[in-house]
């Protein structure tokens, strides 16, 4: 069953990268709930008869850190951090953006343009900034980094679904049910939202990919999490002070861990908008 | 609709924008619960007098509404207050002094990432098959790159291990370069001052790659699409059945790709604002990047509120400036 659903993707366009960045998240979510029988180590905790800043080796694959935590420990118990922040913020995102892009490309009018202008301006800025600046005055948990990351993806959302709205909203069926009397909502509930549901498959990967990178960012400054919870971004910032004695390992595997889930995220979004043939933005 | 008027009513739409983003900005910063004023001033106990001096110099004991206008109008005169932390110190002059390197960085850093983009995107739509498909992965790749991580790495290779580039700052304090616009490579040539330009191009090469590769993704694809469409377009084949040369053919292709390659600068700009915010912090680049991030670490809540409205006000003027040169080149887009 899951075998011939596995097939039937692969088959799709760009059946092998949605494949592909689909095995990459479950991968990740599964060493992040799994993280406690997976790390050999506690992430903060210096195991004894283990040294200080040793590269990695078999007992340590991913070397230690300068107070003797194992690294691949703490990448392990780290991917716990980013996709509770990402999950957390792709969700609220969602549940805020998708229903005000489907009633404001619906019914239009002044509340409409009033939305589109400042959803338009706040998509328009970088969006690491406006998170910086939320995350700043919330202080570091993830609660906080996901309400940040919050407010640069509900205008992500809610642009797309409006577009996508406007789009159906001239399709002869729309135009078939209202000339037959059905209620707005009906039509909205049955008949616009599933074919908004594509859409937002393809936003949630492409979104989810920007979300994994700003959070880094976060983290890396210190927002997100507090040392010396592992944290990828934190770590990474922590590890550049011992580039310099030689520990390349500290920047390079958190760093790795990033790129391949936000890839993995990509890779979905990217498979995803060629199978539903929805242009991402 | 005449070419002014285009520009005039354009630049009108430049207000809306920046108010959404202050009143976003100043709802974040003064209204969310939390004292800033003691936040920033630490744990240590303050008398609570001097906690209501500091508040009334900085118009903090106000109600919200006036507040809420004063910053407004003291943007309009470019003034955004006095920093929370640093007393006396004005944070419209902070930013300025600032302004220039992220700005060097940003327009280098762009160069960077429009070359590569042509060179990858242009061997994708000229070569196909294989090379078609690896440039198609580097450019998914490149976009999930995590700045602070290929700029980390780049600094390990190239500076710590090979010695062939510094690792940090702008330029060698001791070329003893004197600043006349802040654009260190200006400055450099305005002054006759050999070995400041050496020194400064030396810094910006691993910053400005970071941000341009990480930014490459998006062209790389963008040239990929519209040049081989525009390759096997009917004016195309109009010309290789002339007997043009396919060199000559790839030329007109490209000039008619360029327009949404225009559009996309404008919309990267954003993009390489927020890229360079982590490339500063990654290589100690002085600009207004790692200011935010030095202020944000000392809870200077105005100094913050003031480079966020700076970089609303930058990036609005930004998008009109790419709208009108758009409308310039193609004429058919107009209100």
């Amino acid at each position: 069953m899951a075998l011939k659903l596995i097939e039937g993707l692969l088959r799709a366009p760009g059946g092998f990268m949605t494949v592909a960045g689909a095995s990459i998240i479950v991968f990740f979510t599964a060493v992040a709930l799994a993280a406690p029988f997976i790390a050999p180590y506690p992430p903060d905790v210096n195991p004894p008869g283990v040294g200080v800043l040793e590269p990695p080796s078999l007992k340590n694959p991913f070397g230690t850190n300068e107070l003797g935590y194992d690294v691949f420990s703490r990448v392990v118990w780290g991917a716990r951090v980013v996709l509770q922040v990402v999950v957390l913020s792709s969700i609220i995102s969602l549940l805020v953006g998708v229903p005000l892009g489907l009633v404001s490309g619906y019914y239009g009018g002044p509340i409409d343009r009033l939305l589109s202008m400042v959803m338009d301006s706040l998509y328009a800025f970088p969006g690491i900034i406006l998170a910086i600046a939320v995350a700043s005055v919330l202080g570091p948990s993830v609660i906080n980094a996901a309400i940040a990351l919050m407010v640069i993806y509900v205008p992500t959302y809610y642009r797309m679904t409006r577009a996508r709205v406007l789009e159906l909203k001239s399709e002869p069926f729309i135009e078939a049910l209202q000339a037959m009397g059905t209620p707005d909502r009906l039509i909205l509930a049955r008949h616009i939202l599933p074919n908004v549901a594509p859409t937002i498959l393809v936003v949630f990967g492409l979104a989810g990919a920007d979300a994994i990178l700003t959070e880094a960012g976060l983290s890396f400054f210190g927002l997100v999490t507090v040392y010396p919870t592992p944290d990828w971004g934190l770590d990474l910032y922590y590890g550049k002070n011992y580039l310099l004695n030689g520990a390349w390992w500290l920047v390079f595997f958190p760093g790795a861990a990033i790129l391949t889930l936000a890839l993995g995220f990509a890779l979905l979004g990217e498979g995803l908008s060629e199978r539903f043939k929805v242009r991402g933005e | 609709m005449s070419l002014l008027r285009y520009v005039a009513v354009r630049s009108a739409l430049i207000i809306p924008t920046v108010l959404v983003l202050y009143t976003v900005v100043f709802i974040v910063m003064r209204v969310l619960p939390g004292d800033p004023v003691r936040a920033a001033l630490g744990v240590h106990y303050i008398p609570p007098e001097e906690l209501e001096e500091i508040r009334s110099r900085l118009g903090l004991d106000e109600p919200l509404y006036i507040q809420y206008f004063e910053y407004l109008a003291g943007i309009l005169r470019g003034d955004l207050g006095e920093s929370l932390v640093f007393e006396g110190r004005s944070v419209w002059s902070d930013i300025i002094d600032r302004f220039p390197a992220t700005l060097e960085l940003a327009l280098a850093g762009s160069l960077v990432s429009i070359a590569i983009g042509f060179i990858t995107g242009g061997l994708a739509a000229l070569k196909g098959g294989i090379v078609d498909r690896l440039m198609r992965v580097y450019g998914i790749i490149a976009y999930t790159l995590f700045i602070p991580w290929l700029g980390l790495m780049l600094q390990y290779i190239f500076s710590i291990r090979l010695g062939l580039l510094p690792s940090g700052g702008r330029i060698d304090p001791r070329v003893g370069l004197e600043e006349v616009t802040g654009f260190y490579l200006v400055d450099s040539i305005i002054t006759g001052n050999p070995h400041a330009f050496v020194s400064t191009l030396e810094h910006l090469i691993l910053p400005s790659l970071t941000l341009g590769i990480v930014l490459s993704g998006a062209y790389t694809r963008i040239v990929r699409v519209h040049l081989s469409e525009a390759l096997r377009s009917e004016f195309s084949i109009a010309y290789r059945a002339r007997g043009l040369r396919e060199s000559a053919v790839f030329i007109h292709a490209l000039r008619n790709s360029l327009v949404p390659i225009v559009t996309l600068m404008g919309l990267q700009f954003a993009l390489l604002l927020g890229g360079a915010i982590l490339t500063e912090t990654t290589f100690s680049w002085p600009g207004l990047g790692s200011f935010l991030v030095e202020r944000v670490m000392y809870r200077d809540y105005t100094a913050v509120q003031g480079a966020v409205v700076f970089f609303a006000v930058i990036v609005s003027v930004v998008s009109m400036v790419v709208d009108v040169i758009y409308a310039i080149i193609d004429p058919r887009i107009r209100y």
